[in-house]
């Protein structure tokens, strides 16, 4: 059996867990009821007190909680315990106003650092490992999160924090690092970065095991960066309202992300209807925080589409797996009536050896349609020969493209690196339509 | 008979080729032919300078998607009917040409084309027994 941080709460049996589950659900219906006036009227309004809690799936009683909801609030309505109780406070930016601010207890920094530390060692990092911290420090929960767990199992951790490429490459040399987390787009720049320095990742660099998270990674971008560098990559899960990374992660048999069940509940649900869907069924994620004490969630609507595995996994673990997303339905963009997730496209041109793994996708409004075009680099000068050999690409990527989503997109030819990087989550979407 | 010429991918937007050319010619590297033809999505450069390998490693560094290929320079006579001699020869011998352009170089009475075929060796010997010569 594999390494585990926490062995007995990683194998319990599922009914133990549910158990668990079902007397942590109780337990914060009514800490939130007493603690958080937003709750108390979300609550009387649907009339759930904690001892109505029977079975676990009374849970579909209680409302959702949003995003929008935590905006409304901003910045401390849904705390439950006062400042002087809390000891950390985070927050992701909006697109749009202000940033979604959470506040972590010293109980919760504790646990969130078991979390992580759950995760990177079901990823197969160990006390042996020199860890570069690529994503930006600050109030963005990746990078402190992957921090204090991975200092928890006794890594080695490299706060070089994102950005100044050449400088992180030159550490990561000198250092020996071992892992490396990051997006996967900065680890994908990154290895560029060290080739056109001389440095050739794969035998230069020991950099063996990649975290990566904080943006989706198509199984394709995940093959290519993995190529790139001769590592081994594993996905995480996770959203700062929830705690940050640690809600979920894969193991070495990298068949789902395992939820930390004990202390998060995961439902999947109609989107549309907000009904709890089928066990095995595909929707939009919601979960509750169990044990949260700074900043708990009824029920959270994540917006992320995904599906749960219940059955026990070869890794020894029973906590339940989500599939990686298909996508947000925040992100999904809807391209002359067709729903589209870019991760979609992006599966379609990482299957495309003659170009990188850099693209954007732009969108415009002429005629009062939509167009749709791909900027795409190629890789090299390998098919100048003729012009319809690079003709031939074009119609190829269109053709795939049109196989998968059922869209006819402009395909546009750029030059090698001619496109923007990116240090954090990359923006590949440009959307010039008219509002 | 037989040189190296280095292809270019252009992207299309405006003022890319000038940028590109003033690249190359900021490097110290003297274009002796030069062709562009582009479609509406983007062109392919194609040069004839010294040192073909060395230069294109060199474009490599500064982000420019270029190859490298075989094409045919040859020395013809500034008459009329100078260059059908020579495509007469090689469509007589079934060679293709794909395309061909004029060198910026001359001496004299003598210009110089650059031409692509498929067999580019054949084609070489074909001229050379025909009396023609870079
Ligand atoms: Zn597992």
């Amino acid at each position: 059996m594999e390494n585990m941080w926490q062995k007995d709460i990683e194998t319990m049996p599922r009914a133990d867990l549910e158990a668990l589950q079902l007397a942590r659900l109780k337990k914060l219906v009514g800490y939130v009821y007493d603690n958080v006036p937003f709750y108390k009227k979300r609550l009387d309004e649907a009339g759930v007190t904690a001892d109505k809690i029977k079975v676990l799936s009374d849970i579909q009683y209680i409302p959702f909680t949003t995003k929008a909801d935590i905006r409304d609030t901003y910045p401390y309505g849904l705390f439950a315990q006062p400042l002087k109780k809390i000891v950390r406070i985070h927050a992701s930016s909006g697109t749009t106003g202000k940033p979604t601010v959470v506040g972590y207890t010293k109980n919760d920094l504790d646990l969130w650092s078991d979390l992580v530390a759950r995760l990177t060692m079901a990823a197969g990092a160990s006390d042996d490992d020199i860890v570069q911290i690529a994503f930006g420090y600050g109030l963005f929960t990746g990078a402190l999160g992957l921090h204090y767990g991975l200092e928890k199992i006794g890594a080695t951790v490299v706060p070089t924090s994102s950005g100044n490429t050449e400088k992180q490459i030159m550490l990561m040399r000198d250092f020996g690092t071992t892992a490396i987390v990051s997006t996967p787009s900065y680890a994908l720049y990154i290895a560029e970065v060290a080739k056109d320095m001389g440095i050739d990742p794969r035998k230069d660099l020991k950099v063996k095991l990649g975290l990566l998270g904080s943006e989706g990674c198509s199984l394709e971008m995940r093959a290519k960066i993995e190529q790139a560098w001769d590592l081994f990559a594993t996905d995480n899960y996770g959203m700062s309202e929830l705690i940050g990374p640690g809600v979920s992660g894969e193991c070495t048999y990298r068949c789902g992300m395992h939820f930390a069940e004990d202390h998060f509940l995961p439902e999947i649900i109609d989107p549309d209807t907000g009904a709890v869907k089928n066990r095995g069924e595909s929707g939009e994620l919601v979960i509750t925080t169990l044990t949260k004490e700074g900043f708990p969630l009824l029920r959270y609507r994540t917006k992320d589409v995904t599906s749960i595995d219940y059955e026990k996994c070869e890794c020894g673990r029973t906590h339940a797996r989500m599939a990686k997303p298909t996508g947000r339905s925040d992100d999904m963009l809807k391209i002359k009536g067709v729903n589209v997730f870019p991760s979609q496209i992006e599966s379609v041109l990482i299957s495309v050896p003659e170009v990188g793994g850099h693209y954007q996708i732009v969108l415009g409004t002429k005629n009062y349609m939509d167009t749709f075009e791909i900027n795409i680099e190629l890789l090299d000068g390998s098919l100048l020969t003729k012009y319809s050999e690079l003709e031939n690409l074009q119609h190829k990527i269109a053709f795939k493209l049109k196989t998968v989503l059922g869209l006819d997109a402009k395909i546009n030819l750029c030059e090698p690196k001619s496109l923007e990087r990116f240090a954090g989550k990359a923006k590949r979407v440009i959307d010039n339509r008219d509002k | 008979m037989i040189t190296k010429q280095i292809s270019i991918f252009i992207e299309n937007r405006k003022g890319r080729l000038s940028e590109v050319i003033q690249t190359i010619t900021s490097q110290n590297i003297n274009i002796k032919a030069i062709s562009i033809a582009d479609t509406t999505n983007f062109g392919i450069l194609r040069i004839i300078v010294d040192d073909p390998e060395a230069v294109a490693v060199q474009l490599k560094t500064i982000n420019l998607a270029a190859s490298l290929t075989s094409v045919l320079s040859v020395s013809i006579k500034n008459k009329p009917g100078a260059v059908g001699e020579v495509l007469k020869i090689l469509a007589d011998n079934n060679i293709s040409v794909e395309y061909m352009y004029s060198s910026l170089a001359y001496s004299g009475d003598m210009g110089n084309i650059i031409v692509c075929v498929d067999k580019e060796a054949e084609g070489e010997a074909l001229l050379k027994t025909a009396g023609y010569s870079d």
